[in-house]
């Protein structure tokens, strides 16, 4: 956050006598860039849709296990699209699974945002070649923030991941959804 | 008990519908059936209480480019033995009659043959796609299949 007047220490307030946890009616008024409040808002909340198809979705678990710990970003892990900010496909998809992928982003609020993890949700990944039923792609069916490489990525790269979704998410404008 | 010694009280019971035991090769070795009969055979291999094959392993569709085939691998938890019963389907319009009624666990097995082969079961309890979307089109395991190049709007 920029800093502004009525953060911090303005000079002459308040008193030393005050003590702390007591600031004065002018310490509750916050001057500062609303964009940035909003979209800092918005990246340190995002919920994940679970949506993990396959061994992707193992690594996924691991990095929202404690060892790698998700939760830090202030995310949980959301099993409805209702209320969820973030789609992360972590496996492959089939085109029989395609229509669900699909019907879930569409039942997701705006401001809404797609990670693609792993080969499989990339390009097809390993079945790119010689399947009839793998989708080569899911940016072929909903629009893709961040690609994550690897097959599967670690969880190290899958919250790389989603710091470069959060920085993404600081450069939006106007309360906007997308740039 | 011995495939050898299978194939004969087969061909003993069943007379021209046994074909043929392919031992070399295979294990367990295969006795090839003529298709019609792969109920009875079927029923009498789970019931008789020397053969007693009371579990089938797998059911799988194999297409030969010029034929296909349905092979049962079954193994006795009693007696502890296998064999392999395989039958020879043409091409042209492939089915056999069902062994669900045998054993339950042929269901789904028919039910994945069919989807990828197009091998019908006839007396199936429920004959249905198992593995791809009921509105696809074609069975993708046969050798000669298309793939279709846009499937619901998107490119497959």
């Amino acid at each position: 956050m920029s800093p502004d007047p009525a953060h911090g220490a303005p000079p002459g307030s308040p008193p030393a006598s005050a003590g702390a946890g007591s600031l004065g009616p002018e310490a509750q008024v916050l001057v500062g860039n609303a964009d940035r409040f909003v979209n800092w808002a918005r990246k340190s909340s995002l919920w994940y849709l679970l949506f993990a198809t396959a061994c992707c979705g193992i690594e996924l678990m691991q990095a929202g296990a404690s060892r790698y710990d998700l939760d830090r970003f202030g995310a949980v892990f959301r099993a409805t699209p209702r209320q969820s900010d973030l789609m992360l496909v972590a496996g492959t998809i089939t085109h029989k699974m395609a229509d669900r992928v699909k019907r879930l982003y569409e039942q997701m609020p705006e401001p809404k945002y797609v990670i693609a993890m792993g080969s499989c949700a990339n390009t097809g990944g390993p079945f790119y070649k010689d399947s009839y039923c793998v989708v080569k792609g899911v940016d072929l069916l909903i629009p893709v923030d961040v690609y994550i490489p690897g097959c599967p990525p670690r969880p190290e790269a899958l919250i790389d991941g989603i710091m470069q979704l959060q920085k993404i998410i600081m450069k939006r404008k106007n309360y906007g959804a997308k740039a | 008990m011995e495939a050898q010694a299978i194939h004969d009280m087969l061909k003993g019971t069943f007379g021209e519908a046994v074909v043929e035991l392919q031992g070399e090769g295979f294990s367990p070795a295969f006795v090839v059936v003529a298709p019609a009969q792969i109920n009875a055979i079927s029923r009498f291999l789970r019931d008789d209480p020397a053969l007693s094959f009371d579990s089938l392993m797998c059911l799988s569709g194999v297409d030969y480019k010029e034929k296909f085939a349905v092979a049962y691998h079954l193994h006795s938890l009693k007696h502890r033995h296998a064999i392999g019963v395989k039958a020879f389907l043409p091409r042209e319009a492939p089915s056999l009659p069902t062994v669900d009624d045998v054993w339950p666990a042929a269901n789904f097995h028919e039910r994945e043959a069919f989807d990828l082969y197009g091998i019908v079961f006839e007396g199936s309890k429920d004959l249905r796609r198992i593995l791809l979307p009921e509105d696809w089109e074609g069975h993708p395991l046969r050798k000669d299949y298309k793939y279709p190049d846009f499937y619901h709007g998107i490119k497959v």
